[in-house]
């Protein structure tokens, strides 16, 4: 679903992603880690199609992300922690605008069915501004989710929760990942590396430094797994 | 095509709704262009001999900078909360984006321009809700919108920001300024509007050729 | 890097050895023309040579530019922003001598430095054009984005040239026309006996030289800081990796 071959990203004179090659099958979940300054925010980002590599060459869903980003965007669903939406509209109004930008054109049905799956439906015609942080992450899953991706990319979604919030976020995206899609989540918190994915690849450097199934992980096994790797790409 | 213009109008919608609920870039341009009469009255004791001959450029002046205000603070907008990058995302084209958000600026400048206009005939005593001279407003300001747009969205995403826009924009604009304030000055002299061909030729080169290369030019600007 | 070096040095070499002439030819061997009134208007004219070189100057480093920012658009060579940013700034700095020596000129001729005339207004926006285009590389950060934000901008620029300069000249114009027609009204203007027009081709094509010689220099030390700057970069890294261990 996703291959990645030499991927070189440079900003200025400065090398964020050194060559990351890496192949992801359809429906696996896989769980991004990394110190900050890793290159998980920029490697998310050139997937999303949102930067253009310096080098190398990404497939998405067997289009070439340079020469059909088009095509590409329409498979993608992209949350990060900053919120993507219109503060100034209702959760409805930019769900329907999105849903425009997607080239859906009666979406009323989808854009109800998705606010009550995020538990939001009773807040749809309030403006965004007045929402709660976690709200506003659940309306940008919402978004992310209006065209049915076969593939989500999240960048440190639960960033800034309080706890009932990223356990809400995590309930939803299990029960997101529990229908076949292809998902690439990067956070800080291991614990939910260990609980959530089928895989987990560790980046440190600009570089990948590991990359292990997680079906034999512990949560402490997963935590000596990253110091060593990390350590290990400094080198 | 049909979802070239699908998006292009729900972007546009966007800002007008978005507008309509703060009002935050309305007023502050109308504001700041009564200001701006006002600063102008002081300027140029703008009592009655006076006032014909200086009033094209103290209304195109107001236009030019009260424009510049709205266009700013219509990307700085979806710069600070990373909105830009949702409609980014989107499989849209980016000349989408750009309409879009070049008529949202339009309208918002011809908003102003529709209470700013009937303020100075009271306040000056002079007729300038002729057709002749709307028409002149109105190509007018199409030229700040479609360049304007353009170095907008660059101006917002360097450390300058809003400093940097008139410097890029108004050197870029002479000619409309030129083309617009002689125009309006001729027919609120008595000229007729046919007799203006040759100003009326300038701003519409103008108009229709930077909207091409605006067209063109823009993806450039937004991608990354 | 060390072809562009030669090819530079060869370059400033022609260059130097025909401005020398060109000084000669211009200051010493052209006749002060005939037709002007005072001896000071006469002298005055042969600042002509150089104002007009300059002139060339000015409006190559447009050209350059605007092909240079298109070129990069397409096909987004590093060296092609380079000599973008250089021939802007070549065109910048002798847009301003071309006003500079302008006013010199004008001061005896017109009896006054400046006046608002559409040549002289359209090359002063011109100057301000590319001002304003260094001052938007200067505020962005991001090298790529200041190639592309350039280009941009210095399409833009470079269109509204032509554009502005037919609306300036819908107004009527003082400044002489050298090259026959144009307005005869026009004050100071003088005759082109065959040693001014000798020598004022041969200034012209000294320029282009000077021209190519700065453009040659600047892009050299253009690359050079880049050179540095990725080597800084390498030994950085290096060192941060050494610290580890």
């Amino acid at each position: 679903m996703i291959q990645v071959q030499g991927l070189v990203k440079r900003f200025g004179y400065t090398v964020v992603l050194r060559g990351v090659s890496l192949h992801i099958p359809e429906g696996q979940t896989v769980v991004l880690l990394g110190p900050n300054g890793a290159g998980k925010t920029t490697f998310l980002r050139i997937l999303a199609t949102l930067l253009k590599p310096s080098a190398g060459r990404v497939r998405v869903g067997g289009f070439d992300l340079a020469k059909e980003s088009h095509r590409v965007r329409h498979l993608l669903g992209y949350v990060s922690h900053q919120p993507l939406l219109y503060p100034d509209l209702s959760a409805r109004e930019n769900l329907r605008f999105f849903a425009r930008l997607y080239g859906l054109f009666h979406p009323e049905n989808r854009i109800d069915e998705l606010l009550e799956r995020v538990g939001l439906l009773r807040r749809a015609d309030d403006l965004v501004r007045t929402f709660s942080r976690g709200m506003v992450q659940r309306l940008t899953i919402a978004r992310a989710l209006l065209h049915d991706p076969p593939i989500l990319l999240l960048d440190e979604p639960d960033t800034g929760l309080d706890p009932h919030a990223a356990a809400m976020l995590a309930a939803l995206l299990r029960d997101v990942a529990g229908s076949g899609r292809t998902i690439l989540l990067t956070t800080h918190n291991l614990a939910r590396g260990v609980d959530f994915a089928d895989r987990v690849i560790v980046l440190a450097g600009g570089k990948i430094v590991a990359d292990e199934s997680a079906s034999h992980l512990t949560s402490s096994s997963l935590s000596e797994l990253y110091t060593s790797a990390v350590a290990g790409g400094r080198a | 095509m049909r979802r070239f213009f699908s998006a292009t109008w729900a972007i546009f919608w966007k800002d007008i709704r978005a507008e309509f609920r703060t009002k935050d870039i309305f007023t502050g341009m109308f504001i700041f262009s009564l200001l701006s009469l006002l600063v102008f009255n002081f300027a140029f004791d703008l009592r009655v001999s006076n006032v014909r001959q200086v009033l094209p450029g103290v209304i195109w002046v107001s236009i030019a900078f009260s424009s510049m205000l709205g266009l700013n603070r219509s990307f700085v907008l979806e710069m600070d909360r990373g909105s830009l990058e949702g409609i980014l995302l989107a499989p849209v084209d980016r000349s989408a984006l750009y309409f879009g958000k070049m008529l949202g600026n339009l309208v918002f400048m011809v908003a102003v321009e529709v209470v700013l206009l009937p303020v100075m005939v009271v306040l000056f005593n002079v007729n300038v809700l002729t057709p002749s001279v709307l028409v002149f407003v109105f190509l007018g300001t199409v030229g700040f919108a479609v360049v304007g747009t353009v170095f907008a969205a660059m101006a917002v995403n360097t450390r300058a920001r809003e400093v940097l826009l008139p410097v890029l924009l108004l050197p870029v604009m002479v000619p409309v300024l030129i083309a617009a304030v002689k125009g309006t000055a001729n027919v609120l002299d008595g000229g007729t509007l046919l007799e203006q061909g040759d100003w009326l030729r300038v701003l519409l080169a103008f108009d229709v050729i930077f909207l091409a290369v605006a067209f063109m030019m823009f993806d450039y600007v937004v991608e990354e | 890097m060390s072809r562009l070096r030669s090819v530079f040095k060869g370059v400033a070499v022609v260059a130097a050895v025909l401005m020398v002439v060109n000084l000669y030819m211009g200051l010493i061997r052209a006749p002060d023309p005939s037709n002007l009134q005072t001896e000071v208007t006469r002298k005055a004219q042969h600042i002509f040579y150089y104002h007009m070189g300059m002139n060339v100057m000015a409006g190559l480093g447009m050209s350059v530019n605007f092909l240079a920012s298109l070129l990069y658009l397409v096909m987004r060579r590093r060296w092609l922003d380079v000599v973008a940013r250089s021939a802007a700034e070549i065109g910048a700095i002798f847009g301003i001598g071309v006003l500079a020596s302008g006013s010199l000129w004008a001061r005896p001729t017109w009896n006054t430095w400046w006046t608002w005339d559409p040549r002289l207004t359209t090359a002063a926006i011109t100057v301000l054009l590319y001002i304003a285009y260094l001052m938007l590389r200067n505020a962005v950060e991001d090298p790529n984005r200041r190639a592309r934000f350039a280009a941009v901008y210095g399409v833009f620029a470079f269109i509204s040239v032509p554009i502005t300069f037919l609306s300036i000249r819908l107004w009527r114009t003082i400044h002489p026309t050298v090259f026959g027609g144009g307005n005869a009204g026009a004050k100071g203007s003088f005759a082109l006996g065959p040693t001014i027009h000798q020598a004022f081709v041969f200034s012209m094509i000294t320029f282009v030289f000077v021209f190519l010689a700065f453009l040659l220099l600047r892009v050299r030390v253009a690359m050079l800081e880049d050179h540095v700057a990725t080597l800084r970069e390498q030994v950085l890294i290096r060192m941060s990796k050494g610290a580890e261990v």
